[in-house]
């Protein structure tokens, strides 16, 4: 039987389950908006180890393996992990996955990581190959700020539409059995470029490909906006998220009464992040906290989640040249 | 061999020519035609892209002008004057003007450093932003803030090789700037 329909969504046949979900975050996230929503909140962005790259692999093993130990399963119950981080050739899930021994795809999809990750597994799941999977992804503040820009204590001043990197990694374990939200359709996004080159403004590259994968979607399953209780993207910030839905506006779809982007929902106006958060922990951690949560208690009974990458990299934009971005989808239904 | 067969001949290798000509005309046409299309979707696609960067900057928070000019003056102001209170200090001892500015330059390069260290230098510059990276204190601030930040990937490849990622292309064009400078200065003498 073909579960593709339309373009490039897929709907399952046997909607694998979420069923079990943690996240671990930083100092800044821990006095954020979503205060009670983190299993572990770090004192400070080293927690006691060498690098900022240790700490971030630090993170994604104590993110999986919480989420594994949630749900009463061993480590080696787990027949495959799906993971990605922001650093170059994935450094911190490599070493992370050094320690948890267990059969490994690293991903890069920059921040769309997480969805990614869920919708590959969702897939092997329906496909028979396999009964649990884990999809994994991280992203560290000052490691990321190092990668991508200029040295931490750099006196330089962001512009208020910049990002600010979130310090986190959240793990989703998704199962053949089980009680849970259930993931029912993915839709695969294109690499979309609308010719920003700023690396300071993501949210604004990312948004058409945002823009790009919801249209799709709803044409793809033939549903409505209205159809989800909620519509979340993963890192657009706030400009990023008014931008996707004006131009969903002037394709004639209307979003803004059921849509959030997960950027917003992590700090305060206070703690001066600008335009929202970033990074692959961002929906991460959104995902496995407040959603997962809500999920659980039925406050929220079908939500559209999308994941949004941007897929530059220093060269790139050293070298000029316009940020691709992609965004993926899944719909998770309780 | 008949004179009429070499005619005949040559007829047809001229009919060739000519209907190779033809089709290299024509080819020559559609690949005008392509290129013409190709020009036409890369000014549509420079078309959008303008009008997305417009909607982007129209929705895009301006930085607060007025507000990060007051800060970069005053905060730049108040450096100057610290180091123009040490060198005032240094010549009330009784040295030469040119010693005392060589010992405030060296002593406010200790202090960006220093404040680099501690972390709190760049929590002012977040707020002063040129006022706070002009003067040397900020200089100090780009090759402290590397050479820390590099320190865990040793002393060759992190702290010695890194530490002039940011003030590398200030010391490369300054120098440069000078050596123009100094010609110029010797040719009218």
């Amino acid at each position: 039987m073909n579960k593709k329909q339309g373009m490039q969504s897929v709907v399952f046949a046997n909607p694998p389950i979420i069923t079990s979900t943690a996240n671990i975050v930083g100092p800044m996230e821990g006095e954020g908006l979503l205060q009670g929503y983190f299993d572990y909140i770090m004192p400070d962005n080293l927690n006691g180890l060498a690098s900022w790259e240790q700490c971030e692999s630090y993170l994604m093993e104590y993110a999986i393996k919480k989420a594994v130990a949630k749900e009463n399963s061993e480590m080696e119950d787990i027949d495959c992990v799906f993971a990605g981080d922001l650093l170059n050739q994935l450094m911190s899930t490599h070493f992370a996955m050094k320690n948890l021994k267990r059969p490994f795809l690293g991903l890069y999809g920059a921040c769309s990581t997480m969805v990614e990750g869920m919708l590959l597994s969702a897939i092997l799941l329906d496909g028979g190959f396999f009964n649990k999977i884990v999809a994994a992804a991280s992203s560290h503040h000052d490691a990321a700020e190092r990668q991508y820009r200029f040295p931490n204590e750099l006196g330089v001043q962001r512009p208020p539409g910049a990002q600010w990197t979130v310090t986190g990694s959240g793990a989703v374990v998704v199962s053949k059995l089980g009680n849970g939200p259930r993931i029912t359709t993915a839709t695969i996004g294109k690499v979309v470029d609308y010719g920003i080159k700023d690396p300071n403004a993501m949210g604004p590259a990312m948004a058409p490909a945002a823009v790009d994968t919801i249209w799709q979607h709803l044409q793809d399953t033939e549903r409505v906006p209205t159809y989800y209780d909620m519509i979340f993207t993963g890192d657009l910030g706030s400009v990023g998220r008014d931008l996707v839905i004006q131009l969903l506006q002037e394709k004639g779809v209307d979003i803004s009464a059921n849509y959030q982007d997960c950027g917003c929902m992590i700090y305060s106006e206070e703690q001066d992040a600008h335009a929202g958060a970033s990074g692959c922990a961002s929906s991460a951690i959104v995902l496995c906290g407040f959603i997962y949560k809500r999920l659980m208690t039925s406050k929220l009974k079908k939500i559209l989640f999308l994941g949004t990458g941007s897929l530059h990299s220093t060269t790139s934009y050293q070298q000029k040249e316009s940020i691709p971005c992609i965004a993926h989808a899944v719909s998770i239904e309780m | 061999m008949h004179i009429s067969d070499l005619g005949g001949q040559n007829k047809k290798r001229l009919n060739y020519k000519i209907a190779q000509h033809r089709t290299y005309n024509l080819k020559k046409g559609d690949n005008m035609t392509n290129e013409i299309n190709k020009k036409q979707e890369q000014t549509q696609e420079k078309m959008q892209q303008l009008e997305y960067q417009n909607k982007v900057d129209n929705i895009t928070p301006k930085p607060p002008l007025f507000k990060n000019i007051c800060w970069a003056f005053v905060v730049g102001g108040l450096i100057c004057i610290l180091g123009q209170l040490i060198a005032d200090y240094f010549e009330g001892l009784g040295l030469s003007k040119k010693d005392a500015s060589a010992y405030a330059t060296a002593i406010l390069v200790f202090l960006g450093s220093f404040f680099t260290g501690l972390g709190l230098y760049d929590d002012l510059g977040k707020r002063a932003g040129a006022g706070s990276i002009v003067p040397i204190t900020g200089f100090a601030n780009s090759i402290v803030a590397p050479a820390m930040e590099f320190k865990r990937e040793g002393y060759v490849f992190g702290v010695g090789a890194k530490m002039f990622v940011i003030a590398g292309p200030v010391l490369v064009y300054g120098m440069v700037t000078a050596f123009i400078i100094g010609l110029i200065y010797w040719i009218r003498q």
